[in-house]
């Protein structure tokens, strides 16, 4: 797939990757839940934001849903992710709650991050995640450095490493790759190419076809990945992880991908055209893995709506526990300055 | 043992890395074999001993202080230096949005435990290699900030910059190194102290009194506390007793050793080499003012450079620098006001 284009033919479900059949049920019914949650978590979010209830801005993944949930998947507990201005979805496909996430965004004291991180920096060290870091591409230094301590500490551990296409611009993804290819260190570079760096299109920025091909100098494997293929993406991810545990890393994996939501809020996305939209919209990472699964004889529409039920039931209840959190108290203002 | 400040700081490094296995220093040319050492001979030789803890890196400031954060909050203790105070300027995102706010940010899980070391100084290269940049890491939380004059502070204060949990910044002067051979540099003053053979630390966070004195408190960090102690031996033969501190802490102010001073002499003058508008002797005279307004007989006195880039000719670069004529004839002020 040409990363530059936009796609002119839908395609079918099975066009994306191989069949499903030979895949185990739960795993795959777990990508789906995880996917799920990411939407319903990003929608009813947006819903609080435009309702005024949320402080502050919001980066929301929906469309990317296939990106985070592939590659966490392809993860171990112990293994790391580096977020970005955009970073529920990592945040929820690595393993934080929905309401420590939730709390945080209301900006309570008993948010993940002490309500002194927010939307653009929520993580949990705890859970493989350190804040997600707002400056873009500024995550790709510290991602490598992460790397680099697994190394010289002899850890098995793995990084995956998340950022837009528009990083790639930054010097900080060029100094990064290339520290992680000279020292072979165990990163998983996930770009996720959404086409728009906030509303600006990658042709406008970048005269290489691919991600992959202006990465390609580094001498580091980079690999063009359906990123709306939710087992696309976590085969190929295993499969990177798997190179950087064996110290063949570092690994590049673009995952094409869309942004069917605006860049921050408010944001109506004039610039993205309306058949382009359309086109992304029939290859929805979420649709398309229900239908998929769908195509199974031991999965049926029913319990993959019990699924959907019982996450949305669950978010809109923690939203309910979220807002009942008691707000920071001032003495937290000069606190966790310094250790 | 007597030694200069880059041998001091050697021998600090060294210690360091053989008491605990996680610190490593990462920076351009430290650890190459037939190399320099860095670009002022501090490293030389490590890399015979820590063959896998010297990592020279591609030229790539922003990269490389990013990499050094990432190891520091997985656990590691890097030591990382750039070559010129100046190129900090090119690692700014890393330090300032990364290694200064990620503790905050995580509502205090992340700790960063890593140093940052930089030359800083006018030394006959011109305006991109000369500036004292600790200006622009004073007043950003989360950093800690220290400016040894001596030998004995740079081992001390290095050795405590490691073994802290926090990001903290060491600059060093070009002039106080003491480097030998091809790397000695013209003009350079005499840093050198008798360092002791046991371990020690200098605590971070303390200013030094390096001259007691009733009449004036003379402050100043890196080639200014030399030039302020200089400016005390003209003073004194004029009968006026300057209290020389070497401030070495910029960053938390060690505003205990500063105001006993200043409740004693009522009277200060602030050297700082670099611009005036804006620059870290402007914070001091404002937290003197504020902390011990009612004890000063006198307005507070800034000594700096005068508001232009660092200049090349010798002439020039003399007049830029602050010299301890300058620093003793505004503490002649002060003190006759």
């Amino acid at each position: 797939m040409d990363p530059m284009t936009t796609p002119t033919t839908t395609p079918g479900p099975g066009a994306a990757s191989d069949s499903l059949a030979s895949r185990d049920k739960g795993f795959l019914l777990g990508l789906y839940e995880r996917m799920f949650l990411i939407r319903e978590f990003e929608e009813q979010v947006k819903y609080l934001f435009l309702a005024g209830s949320m402080p502050g801005t919001i980066h929301q993944c929906q469309g990317q849903e296939a990106t985070a949930v592939g590659v966490c998947s392809a993860l171990a507990p112990d293994d790391y992710v580096t977020s970005t201005h955009r970073p529920h979805g990592h945040a929820l496909a690595k393993g934080l709650t929905p309401l420590e996430i939730l709390i945080e965004l209301f900006g309570k004291g008993a948010g993940c991050c002490k309500g002194k991180g927010g939307s653009m920096h929520v993580g949990n060290l705890a859970k493989g995640m350190p804040p997600a870091i707002a400056i873009v591409g500024g995550g790709l230094p510290l991602a490598t450095g992460m790397a680099l301590a697994f190394k010289m500490q002899k850890r098995p551990a793995v990084v995956a490493c998340f950022f837009g296409e528009g990083a790639t611009s930054e010097g900080a993804f060029h100094e990064a790759v290339n520290m992680g290819a000279i020292w072979d260190l165990p990163v998983v570079y996930a770009c996720e190419n959404n086409l728009y760096g906030a509303s600006t299109h990658i042709s406008k920025v970048m005269r290489a076809q691919s991600v992959a091909e202006r990465c390609s100098g580094y001498r580091v494997p980079c690999r063009t990945v359906d990123g709306n293929d939710v087992v696309a993406v976590h085969d190929a991810a295993r499969e990177a992880v798997a190179e950087c545990r064996a110290g063949k890393g570092p690994v590049l994996l673009e995952l094409l991908t869309y942004r069917m939501t605006g860049h921050s809020r408010r944001d109506p996305c004039h610039y993205q055209p309306k058949a382009e939209r359309q086109a992304w919209a029939q290859r929805d990472p979420i649709e398309t893995m229900s239908r998929r699964l769908l195509q199974r004889d031991d999965i049926t529409a029913g319990e993959l709506e019990q699924i959907r039920n019982r996450v949305s039931r669950q978010i809109t209840a923690d939203i309910e526990t979220a807002r009942r959190e008691p707000e920071p108290t001032l003495a937290d203002l000069t606190t966790d300055v310094y250790a | 043992m007597r030694m200069g400040i880059a041998e001091a700081l050697r021998t600090a490094i060294a210690e360091e890395m053989r008491r605990d296995p996680n610190v490593f220093c990462i920076g351009e040319d430290i650890g190459v074999p037939g190399g320099w050492g860095g670009a002022f001979t501090v490293t030389l030789g490590l890399e015979k001993e820590f063959p896998d803890r010297m990592l020279d890196t591609p030229i790539a400031e922003n990269g490389f202080f990013g990499v050094a954060a990432g190891a520091a909050m997985m656990g590691m203790r890097p030591i990382a230096d750039v070559q010129y105070g100046d190129f900090l300027l090119c690692a700014m995102d890393q330090i300032h949005s990364n290694v200064s706010m990620l503790r905050y940010m995580s509502g205090g899980t992340v700790k960063l435990p890593m140093v940052m070391r930089a030359p800083v100084g006018a030394t006959g290269r011109g305006a991109q290699h000369a500036r004292n940049t600790e200006r622009f890491f004073v007043g950003v939380p989360g950093i800690k900030v220290v400016a040894p004059s001596t030998a004995y502070d740079a081992k001390g204060l290095l050795k405590a910059a490691v073994r802290d949990d926090n990001p903290v910044m060491i600059f060093e002067h070009k002039l106080l190194y003491g480097s030998k051979g091809p790397r000695s540099e013209s003009g350079a003053v005499d840093a050198t102290s008798e360092i002791p053979a046991e371990d020690y630390v200098v605590p971070l966070g303390t200013a030094a009194v390096r001259r007691p004195g009733a009449h004036v408190t003379l402050l100043g960090w890196l080639l200014m506390a030399h030039f302020a102690l200089d400016a005390a031996r003209r003073l004194e033969a004029e009968g006026i007793d300057a209290e020389v501190i070497d401030v070495r802490s910029l960053s938390p102010f060690d505003y205990d050793t500063i105001g006993r001073s200043v409740a004693k002499t009522g009277r200060v003058v602030i050297a700082e080499e670099g611009p005036k508008t804006g620059g870290i002797a402007a914070e001091l005279a404002a937290g003197i003012m504020e902390r011990f307004g009612g004890s000063l007989q006198a307005p507070v006195e800034r000594v700096a450079s005068p508001d232009v880039p660092v200049p090349f000719a010798p002439v020039l670069e003399n007049a830029y620098r602050p010299s301890p004529a300058a620093i003793a004839a505004a503490a002649r002020r002060v003190a006759q006001s």
